[in-house]
């Protein structure tokens, strides 16, 4: 028989209206237009809505739109207005931060003008939505654990566009808003700063990102493969632990001699997320503040190990007074 | 049956994706040459397929029959011979005709000497370009060997047979933006620019390295922060400048980079000090021969902010690390080198050439 709520599932439930849960207070009022989807249905639920707006989101779209529009408009008229090289050159455009010779200063709009305004828009309009995430969450008696997951990815925004410039003196410092523009950045300020490979809090960030994808490999593949006996049901599995959650259980004590229980394993992997900018974000602080050159610093520190040389050591040219 | 039809289906997409990566010219597999300690990545990668089609580009021409050097000098017998006034009229008739056949192959003589005038008339520019290069040339056989060894170079190692050599620069005024002055800038970058291999990189890293001799080096020489005012947008212009080492040599970073600390000198390949005497060696050449025949040229040859043609790393190399494979035309061309000290008689040669350069 096939079942509910899988993702190969060729059964999808039509239901009524479903309002949600019955909360406590507030003034809003739940709509009663909600709408079903197929297609949706194939991948989650089929129900769409009813979605809270609020004043918050309402701002935050607003504020968000005004950002996409300084950014979208600047790479149109940097193509000059032409629609064919906005899309073909879509990838290499951008608005570029200021030049380094204003400082923390007022750039002229065009250059970096926007960008600064535009940054202003963008920072306002994700804090309000992470002011919905809260809220929300409040609302309906849950924990705020999506709004600090959210606001981790924020730390490291904010230290990759505001905290860091500021402390260098420069919005020159920042990220260009842009596809290929932003990772050119990322190589480059690798480059200037000793490569990045050397810096503690990248390298544990790395551990974050690549630990949150096996985290998450192994407790959905975990979840998948007791679908049959229902272990997809995860929160009735809490309270009356079936054959699903034994076997999940015993799958892992079998494998490694350990297995996380259904509520801990979501406590790793938030952790794990959490800690991925959390780290990448001191990491970006820490760079050309407090350390100059990664490099050099984890040679200094007995980091950097030391490979047999295969061609006999260099001497810097421009030192050997050999000229030309 | 269902299934059967979306498994067919699903295998014909991967198909269609494969073909058109395949199409793409640089399909794997790739080659791969190891150029360091064992798990540095330090390997050097080649693709057989690019490989073929440049070395195809990249064939020399036969030498003419080598003549004597001895008799009178060139400077003696004809008038006007500024540069090569100490070779023998034999070498200098074999010089003449293999620049012709490098450097203008359809129009030969009467691309530098005017139809119906003297062979020491000037009133052609591209003679005068032509003597200014014959200085050049020399120079860098003499002077440069710390980037060109032995091998040399000749007209051809540029010219490739066309009269204007087909890897030139000019400053580049980026790419037509609306917004009145008011919106759109690039900032001299984000274009899929051709100078630093498509991409959002600043899009005339010449200007500022190889006619200026801005900062190319970024990193602070010790751990903590020091007197280094270079940002992450200077270091976006060398990466553009490396980006375009990158595509005229045809390597990767790691051919002269050690890629755990691009600075250091001290674990590079050898390879990275000839790049920097070829960055001087550019930088010299722009400044020393090409931006002084500005006035020489005709509007025509100006780039669009009316500045001379100059010269890069793709100039001479053309996608190989070694121009022309290494094969050295010089070792057939000698005139092209160090300027003969006159043989027979001090005196008189001092004097010849004197009144050359009159």
């Amino acid at each position: 028989m096939a079942g509910y709520q899988s993702l190969y599932t060729r059964v999808q439930v039509v239901p009524p209206h479903y309002p949600g849960v019955p909360v406590q207070s507030g003034a809003f009022t739940r709509g009663t237009k909600t709408g079903l989807s197929y297609w949706l249905g194939r991948i989650g639920d089929t129900q769409i809505g009813p979605i809270y707006l609020g004043w918050t989101g309402l701002t935050s779209l607003l504020f968000g739109l005004a950002a996409f529009e300084i950014i979208g408009l600047n790479m149109w008229a940097s193509v000059n207005w032409d629609p064919v090289e906005f899309i073909r050159q879509l990838p290499w455009l951008a608005l570029e931060p200021p030049p380094a010779k204003y400082g923390l200063g007022l750039p002229p709009l065009n250059d970096g003008g926007w960008w600064l305004m535009a940054g202003l828009f963008l920072t306002i309009s994700i804090m309000l939505w992470w002011l919905r995430t809260y809220r929300r969450a409040r609302q309906l008696g849950m924990g705020t654990h999506v709004a600090w997951a959210f606001a981790a990815a924020i730390w490291l925004y904010l230290v990759c566009g505001f905290i860091r410039p500021f402390f260098m003196g420069s919005w020159s410092e920042a990220v260009p808003f842009g596809i290929f523009p932003h990772l050119d950045w990322t190589a480059a300020f690798s480059l200037r700063y000793g490569n990045l490979l050397y810096n503690p809090f990248h390298a544990l960030s790395i551990v974050f990102l690549y630990g949150s994808v096996l985290l998450f490999a192994m407790h959905a593949g975990t979840v998948l493969s007791t679908v049959r006996f229902g272990g997809d049901r995860e929160v009735e599995q809490i309270t009356d632990r079936g054959t699903a959650s034994e076997r999940m259980a015993l799958f892992w004590r079998w494998t490694m001699g350990f297995n996380a229980s259904m509520e801990s394993v979501h406590r790793w992997a938030w952790w794990f997320a959490v800690l991925c900018p959390l780290c990448g974000g001191i990491g970006i602080l820490l760079t050309g503040t407090v350390v100059d050159n990664w490099y050099l610093w984890a040679i200094k520190h007995g980091v950097a190990p030391a490979y047999p040389a295969v061609v006999p050591p260099l001497a810097d040219p421009a030192l050997s007074g050999v000229m030309p | 049956m269902i299934n059967n039809k979306q498994n067919i289906l699903t295998v014909l997409v991967c198909l269609c994706a494969g073909l058109i990566l395949a199409g793409c010219g640089e399909r794997p597999p790739v080659d791969s040459q190891q150029v360091g300690y064992r798990g540095t990545a330090m390997v050097n990668f080649t693709n057989p397929r690019v490989e073929a089609a440049t070395e195809a580009a990249n064939a020399v021409p036969a030498a003419l029959p080598a003549v004597p050097g001895d008799g009178p000098r060139a400077g003696e017998v004809y008038q006007n011979v500024q540069v090569l006034g100490d070779l023998s009229v034999a070498e200098f008739a074999r010089v003449m005709l293999a620049i012709s056949n490098w450097v203008a192959p359809e129009q030969q003589c009467a691309y530098c000497h005017a139809d119906g005038e003297s062979l020491a008339s000037d009133s052609l520019y591209t003679k005068v370009v032509a003597r200014k290069m014959l200085e050049m040339n020399r120079d860098i056989n003499v002077n440069w060997t710390a980037h060109v060894q032995q091998t040399g170079v000749t007209c051809y190692t540029c010219h490739r047979g066309k009269a204007v050599p087909e890897s030139i620069w000019f400053a580049d005024p980026g790419p037509v933006t609306a917004g009145g002055g008011v919106a759109g800038s690039r900032m001299g970058q984000n274009t899929p620019a051709t100078a630093t291999a498509l991409t959002s990189l600043p899009y005339d890293p010449f200007t500022p390295y190889l006619l200026d001799a801005g900062p190319i080096r970024l990193a602070t020489d010790q751990a903590l922060p020091a007197d280094n005012d270079l940002n992450v947008k200077a270091a976006e212009g060398t990466y553009a400048l490396m980006m375009h080492f990158s595509d005229g040599l045809g390597v990767n970073c790691t051919f002269c980079h050690n890629s755990r600390a691009f600075a250091s000198w001290s674990e590079s390949n050898p390879q990275r000090v000839t790049a920097w005497h070829g960055i001087q060696m550019a930088r010299s050449l722009n400044n020393e021969y090409l931006v002084p025949l500005t006035s020489t040229f005709p509007a025509s040859r100006l780039g669009p902010l009316g500045d001379v043609a100059k010269v890069n790393c793709q100039t001479c190399h053309q996608g190989v690390s070694k121009p022309l494979y290494g094969v050295s035309m010089f070792a057939d061309y000698p005139e092209l080198g160090a300027p003969k000290a006159p043989a027979a008689q001090p005196a008189e040669g001092e004097a010849v050439a004197a009144a050359a350069t009159d």
